[in-house]
C-alpha cells in the first residue's frame, strides 16, 4: 500500500511569484568572446554559475530568435536569483537586449561588455564585482514552503538500453502523471525519439490543434534526416544504444515515450518556449541530450528527471539533474554518476509504482535542497538546438 | 519443475501480448530452452543462439518483410526470415521512419 504523497518542498520565492529550488548568479554569456570571461567570474566569486558555449553572433531569422529565446530563459529561470549578462559589445546577440528581457521578472540584472569596459581583466573585475554583491543579497534567501503545482519538471532520457522503457522510463511516467495530476507541468520532449510512437501521444492529445502539431513536428525532424539523404539510424540509435539491446529508432521512441505517463498531453511548444499550460507538455527538441536540456531548462524547468541505461554524467548549472539507472548494473559501476537505482524494477525486487513513488520522493528532497550527483561534479552541460546555419 | 520455469520466467520480458519478440534480462546462453509467459500466452523456445541482457529474441516465426511487434507496436521490419528462439536485432531487421537513404537510392 502506497502511502499518501507529499504535494510540498521548499524553494526559493521571485519576485515574479515563481518559485526555484536553487538560489544561483548566473554569469550569461550571450556571445562566445565573452565565454571565458564569464567562467573566470564563476572561480572567483562563490554561488555563480556559467556556462562555456560557441553562439551569438552571425546569427539570423529564427536561429537567432531561438538562441535569444535560449538565453533569456535560461536568465528568467526561477533557479536563478540575479544575472550578470556578459556581452563583447559588437556581437549580433546584444548582452542589452537580453538584459533587458530578464529584468522583465523584476530580478537583478546586470551587463557587463568587454569593449566597454576596457578589455578582458577589466570585465571580470567589473563583473566579480557585481556578482559578489548579487550573492550576498541571495544568501539572505530563506526557503519557504511551495507547492509541486508551481513545478515544471523535464523528463529526458539518454544513452538509453532495452531497460529504459520498461524500467526507469514508466517510473518517470508515474511521477509525471502524479505531478500531472496535482497541478504540475511535465515536459516531454526530444522530437527526434518520438518518431514511431507519435500516433500514441497524438491520440492523447486534448484537441484535433495540438494532435495536429504532434505530426507536424514529427513530420519535421524526420524530413531533415529525409532532405539529408542518410538512415536516420547511422546516428540514432547511437552505436551503445545498440549494444544495450536497441535495434531501431521506432523500439527506442516507444520506450521513450513511456516518461509521458498516461495523462493528456496539453500542447506542443517551442524549443525553449515557456510551457503556457500546466499538465503534460511536449517541446520540441532534438535527441542530442544537452540542447533538449537546454531547451527544457530554458522553458523553465526547475528540476529534470533524466534517465540512463548506459550511464552519463549530464547536468546543468541551472537546474539539478536526477540521474535515474534504468538497470542495477550501471547503477554500481556508474555509482559516481547517478542518483536513483531503478533497476530494481527488472529484478522484480519493486514494480514501477514503487519505484515511482520512492523516484517522487527523490525529487521533493532535491527540490528542497539535496544536491543531485551532477552538481556536486560541476557538470554544467550547455548546448544551443541551432536551426540555422552560422554567417 | 514448476520451480524451474517460474525462476526462468523471471530472466526474460514479454511486454505485450500481440509481441512477437521478448527481452532478455540476463545473459541467455545458446540452447536454454526458454518458457515465456505475457498474459494467457506461453511459449516455449529454445536460444539458437546467445542473449545478451537486454537483446531480444523471436517468440513467433516471423517473415522476411513482416512487421516485428514491441510494446504491442510496430518497432521495424524483419529483413530476413526469423524462427522463434533466434536473436532478433540490426543483422535481422531495420527501421522503416526516417530512412532518407531509401529516398536516395528511390526505394
Amino acid at each position: 500500500m502506497l502511502r499518501e504523497l507529499e504535494t510540498r518542498f521548499w524553494g526559493y520565492r521571485r519576485p515574479d511569484g515563481r518559485i526555484g529550488v536553487r538560489n544561483h548568479v548566473l554569469i550569461l554569456p550571450t556571445i562566445t568572446c565573452a565565454a571565458q570571461a564569464a567562467h573566470q567570474i564563476t572561480q572567483l566569486v562563490a554561488g555563480t554559475v556559467s556556462f562555456i558555449h560557441q553562439h551569438g553572433c552571425a546569427q539570423v531569422g529564427v536561429d537567432y530568435e531561438q538562441t535569444f529565446r535560449t538565453y533569456v530563459g535560461l536568465g528568467v529561470n526561477p533557479n536563478v536569483y540575479g544575472v550578470v549578462v556578459m556581452g563583447l559589445g559588437c556581437e549580433t546577440h546584444q548582452a542589452r537586449r537580453v538584459a533587458e528581457e530578464i529584468a522583465k521578472t523584476g530580478k537583478p540584472v546586470e551587463v557587463v561588455s568587454i569593449q566597454d569596459h576596457g578589455g578582458t581583466l577589466m570585465a571580470i573585475a567589473q563583473g566579480a564585482r557585481i556578482a559578489a554583491a548579487m550573492v550576498a543579497d541571495a544568501s539572505r534567501l530563506m526557503r519557504e514552503p511551495a507547492s509541486v503545482s508551481e513545478l515544471i519538471v523535464g523528463t529526458e532520457c539518454g544513452g538509453s538500453d532495452a531497460c529504459s522503457g520498461i524500467s526507469a522510463n514508466p517510473a518517470v511516467g508515474w511521477v509525471s502523471d502524479r505531478l500531472v495530476d496535482a497541478g504540475g507541468t511535465s515536459i516531454l520532449a526530444e522530437t527526434t525519439e518520438l518518431i514511431g510512437a507519435e500516433h500514441l501521444l497524438a491520440k492523447r492529445a486534448v484537441s484535433d490543434r495540438v494532435a495536429k502539431r504532434v505530426y507536424e513536428v514529427i513530420h519535421a525532424m524526420e524530413s531533415r534526416a529525409f532532405q539529408m539523404g542518410v538512415d536516420i539510424r547511422t546516428g540514432n540509435p547511437s552505436p551503445g544504444n545498440i549494444r544495450g539491446g536497441l535495434s531501431t529508432l521506432e523500439e527506442k521512441s516507444l520506450g521513450a515515450a513511456a516518461k509521458a505517463g498516461t495523462r493528456p498531453l496539453r500542447e506542443v511548444i517551442d524549443y525553449a518556449q515557456r510551457p503556457t499550460e500546466k499538465g503534460l507538455v511536449w517541446m520540441d527538441t532534438p535527441g542530442h541530450d544537452i540542447e533538449q536540456l537546454t531547451g527544457m531548462v530554458a522553458g523553465g524547468a526547475q528540476v529534470v528527471l533524466f534517465t540512463s541505461g548506459r550511464g552519463t554524467p549530464t547536468g546543468s548549472p541551472i537546474a539539478p539533474v536526477i540521474k535515474i539507472a534504468t538497470n542495477s548494473h550501471m547503477y554500481e559501476r556508474m555509482g559516481d554518476n547517478m542518483d536513483f537505482n531503478a533497476g530494481t524494477v527488472i529484478e522484480g525486487t519493486e514494480t514501477i509504482e514503487e519505484a515511482g513513488a520512492r523516484l517522487y520522493e527523490e525529487l521533493l528532497a532535491v527540490c528542497s535542497g539535496k544536491l543531485t550527483r551532477s552538481e556536486i561534479l560541476k557538470q554544467h552541460d550547455f548546448g544551443i538546438w541551432r536551426i540555422g546555419p552560422t554567417f | 519443475m514448476e520451480r524451474a520455469g517460474r525462476r526462468e520466467a523471471h530472466k526474460v520480458v514479454m511486454l505485450n501480448p500481440a509481441d512477437n519478440v521478448a527481452v532478455a534480462l540476463a545473459d541467455i546462453a545458446a540452447g536454454t530452452r526458454i518458457r515465456v509467459v505475457c498474459g494467457e500466452s506461453v511459449f516455449e523456445v529454445e536460444l539458437a543462439e546467445p542473449v545478451e541482457f537486454g537483446h531480444k529474441f523471436a517468440v513467433r516465426p516471423i517473415a522476411a518483410g513482416e512487421n516485428v511487434i514491441k510494446y504491442g507496436e510496430v518497432i521495424g521490419r524483419a529483413t530476413v526470415d526469423i524462427r522463434p528462439g533466434q536473436h532478433v536485432h540490426v543483422h535481422n531487421i531495420e527501421g522503416i521512419r526516417g530512412r532518407g537513404d531509401r529516398l536516395a537510392a528511390g526505394t
